[in-house]
C-alpha cells in the first residue's frame, strides 16, 4: 500500500478503506472530468484556445460574468457585515427569523430563485412596475445579473464574518472608549482590522460563486450576446451546437478564475492566522 | 447567556453605537432583507396560485411533472447517500490518521464548491460524451452516460460533494482518536468501534451535512442542464422541467414545481435551524468561519 509509506503510524484500523474510498470517488466524481477538460484543452492548444478566449462574444461575455460578480460582491461584502453585525450586536422583533432566512439563497434551487426574480422585476412585475415609472429596468437588463448574484451570494459574507463577530472582545472595545476614541474610531480601527480577513474570506466565497452562476442569472438576464450574455450561458450554447472546442475554451478560462480564486482564498486564511492566530 | 449580554450592553454603551445609528441600520438591513430574499419566496407561491388551487395542483399533476418529481427524488436518493459515504470515509481518513498531502487534498474535496456547475457539465461531458475515448469504449458496450441518468447522478454528485465531508472534516478533528483508540483498547473491532463510538458522536453533523446535500442535490441545474440532454419524460429534473415550463409560457406549471421545490427549501432551512439551536456544540457550521 503505498500511501502507507507516507503516513505515521497510528493504532487506528480502516485507513486503507476509507483512504480507498475517499480517492476512488473524488477521482470519479471530480478529478477525472476536471482532467479531460485540461485534456482536451491541451489536445486543442493554447494558441487556438487563446484566438478563441479572445473572439468578441467570449470576451464580452466572460467581462461580464466577472464585473457583475465582482459588484454584487461588493454590495454583499458591505450589506452582509451590516447584516452579520446587525445580527450578533443587536436585538429587535423577529430576529431569529432573519437569522434563519440568510440561508435561503443556499436552500432555495437557483432555478426557482431565477423565475422568482424575474416575476418580480419584469416590467409588469410587482417590483418592475414601480421602478418602471422611474425609468429604471432591472429585468433583462445587467442590473438584473448584478440583483440575482447579490441573491445567490448574501449568505457567504454574513456566515463567515457572524463567528468572527461573536468572538470579538468587548473588553478590548471598552479599553478602546476608555483611552478617548469615539465609537466610529473604534469601529473603523479596532474592530474592523480583527474582521478583515473573514470579510475577505466571505467576499472571495461569494465572488467565487458568482462568477460561475448560471441558474438564476439565465432568467432574469436577457441574454443579449455582447450585453447580457453571461459566460456559463455561452458554453451552454456552444454545446449545444456540438462546439466542443470552444465550450472548451470557455471552461478552461473559468476554471482558471476558479483556481485563483482558491488559491486567494487559502492565501487569505494562512494569512489571517499568521497574524491574529486560528480564531 | 444573552440576558447578561443584554444588560452588559444597557449599562455601558461605550460598547454600542447611539440608539439612532443602532435603529437606522437595524431597519435598513431588514428592508434589504425584505426585499432581496423574502420577497422572491413570496413570488414563487404568489405566482404558482395566480390562477387558484387547482390550475397550481393541475401543473403538478400532468405526466411530465410526475416524471420530473420522480426522477429528482430518485436521483436525490442515490447522490445524497453515496456522498454521504464519502464525507464519512475522507473524515475518517484526514482526521484520523496523519499523511502527507492533507492540506491539498481537502482544497480538492473542495474544488467543487468554486468550479461552475455548467464547467462541471461540460467536463463529465468531454469524460464521458461520444467525442471522448472511454464515452466511444461506453458506448460500444452499450453504457449511456451523457444525456443518460448515470450522467444526472455523477453531475449531481460533483456539486454536492463537498458538503458531508466539509461538515464532518472539522467535527471529527476537534473530538480527536482517544475515544476510538481506547474502544480498540477494550478489545472491539474496528467496524464496532465505528458504529457505537464515533457514529453516535457524529451523527448530527451527519444530518445536517445530509440535509444541506440534500437540498443542493434536488436543485442543482447548471450541471444536469449540461449533462442531460434534456430529454423531456425521460432525463428533465424538477428544475429542468421549471425552466421548459417558464420557456413555454406555462407560468402557473412552472411557479407551481417552483413552489414544491420552495417548500423543500423551507422544510431543509426549518430542520437545519433546529439542529443548530438544539445541537450546536456537535456541529461545525456554527464555529466554522
Amino acid at each position: 500500500m503505498r500511501a502507507g509509506i507516507l503516513r505515521s503510524p497510528s493504532p487506528l484500523p480502516g485507513f486503507g478503506l476509507s483512504f480507498g474510498i475517499m480517492m476512488a470517488m473524488l477521482s470519479i466524481v471530480v478529478l477525472l472530468p476536471i482532467i479531460a477538460l485540461l485534456g482536451h484543452g491541451l489536445a486543442i492548444g493554447p494558441a487556438e484556445l487563446w484566438g478563441m478566449v479572445s473572439s468578441r462574444r467570449i470576451r464580452a461575455a466572460l467581462v461580464l460574468s466577472f464585473r457583475a460578480a465582482l459588484i454584487a460582491s461588493l454590495f454583499n461584502l458591505v450589506f452582509g457585515l451590516a447584516l452579520a453585525w446587525v445580527l450578533v450586536r443587536y436585538r429587535f422583533w423577529g430576529q431569529r427569523l432573519i437569522d434563519a432566512a440568510i440561508d435561503l439563497p443556499f436552500a432555495l434551487p437557483t432555478a426557482v430563485a431565477g423565475i422568482a426574480l424575474t416575476a418580480l422585476y419584469a416590467p409588469n412585475g410587482a417590483f418592475g412596475q414601480l421602478l418602471a415609472p422611474l425609468g429604471i429596468k432591472v429585468a433583462y437588463t445587467e442590473i438584473g445579473i448584478w440583483l440575482a448574484l447579490i441573491f445567490i451570494g448574501l449568505p457567504f459574507v454574513v456566515r463567515t464574518v457572524q463567528p468572527v463577530i461573536e468572538e470579538v472582545d468587548r473588553e478590548v472595545e471598552e479599553a478602546s472608549a476608555t483611552l478617548g476614541a469615539r465609537r466610529a474610531y473604534t469601529l473603523r480601527r479596532v474592530i474592523l482590522p480583527t474582521l478583515t480577513p473573514a470579510l475577505l474570506t466571505g467576499f472571495a466565497l461569494a465572488l467565487a460563486r458568482s462568477v460561475g452562476e448560471y441558474g438564476s442569472v439565465i432568467f432574469i438576464a436577457g441574454n443579449l450576446p455582447y450585453q447580457t450574455e453571461i459566460a456559463p450561458l455561452l458554453i451552454v450554447i456552444r454545446l449545444e451546437e456540438y462546439n466542443y472546442d470552444a465550450a472548451t475554451a470557455i471552461g478552461l478560462a473559468m476554471l482558471l478564475i476558479s483556481f485563483v480564486m482558491l488559491l486567494a482564498i487559502n492565501a487569505i486564511q494562512i494569512w489571517s492566522r499568521r497574524r491574529i492566530g486560528d480564531v | 447567556m444573552s440576558d447578561v449580554a443584554h444588560s452588559v450592553h444597557r449599562a455601558t454603551p461605550v460598547t454600542t453605537e447611539p440608539r439612532l445609528t443602532r435603529r437606522i441600520l437595524t431597519g435598513t438591513v431588514v428592508a434589504l432583507v425584505a426585499v432581496l430574499l423574502f420577497a422572491p419566496l413570496i413570488a414563487v407561491f404568489a405566482e404558482a396560485l395566480r390562477e387558484g388551487w387547482a390550475a397550481s395542483l393541475e401543473g403538478l399533476s400532468s405526466p411530465d411533472a410526475h416524471a420530473a418529481i420522480r426522477l429528482t427524488l430518485i436521483v436525490a436518493a442515490i447522490a445524497v447517500p453515496l456522498n454521504a459515504v464519502f464525507g464519512i470515509a475522507a473524515a475518517w481518513a484526514i482526521t484520523k490518521f496523519d499523511f502527507r498531502g492533507k492540506a491539498f487534498l481537502i482544497t480538492l474535496i473542495d474544488l467543487p464548491f468554486s468550479v461552475s456547475p455548467v464547467v462541471a457539465g461540460l467536463a463529465l461531458v468531454l469524460l464521458f460524451g461520444a467525442n471522448s475515448w472511454l464515452g466511444a469504449w461506453l458506448i460500444a458496450h452499450d453504457l449511456k452516460i451523457v444525456f443518460a441518468f448515470p450522467g444526472i447522478i455523477l453531475a449531481t454528485m460533483f456539486v454536492t460533494f463537498p458538503f458531508v465531508a466539509r461538515e464532518l472534516i472539522p467535527v471529527m478533528m476537534e473530538q480527536g482518536r482517544a475515544e476510538e483508540e481506547a474502544a480498540l483498547t477494550l478489545g472491539a473491532s474496528g467496524w464496532r468501534t465505528f458504529f457505537t463510538v464515533t457514529l453516535p458522536n457524529i451523527r448530527w453533523a451527519l444530518l445536517y451535512g445530509v440535509l444541506l446535500c440534500n437540498a443542493r442535490a434536488m436543485g442543482e441545474f447548471g450541471a444536469v442542464a449540461v449533462i442531460s440532454g434534456k430529454i423531456r419524460g425521460e432525463t428533465t429534473t424538477m428544475p429542468i422541467m421549471i425552466e421548459m415550463l417558464y420557456n413555454e409560457y406555462l407560468s402557473v406549471a412552472a411557479f407551481s414545481l417552483a413552489a414544491a421545490l420552495a417548500l423543500l427549501a423551507l422544510v431543509t432551512l426549518f430542520l437545519k435551524s433546529l439542529l443548530e439551536w438544539r445541537y450546536a456544540d456537535l456541529l461545525a457550521a456554527t464555529r466554522r468561519h
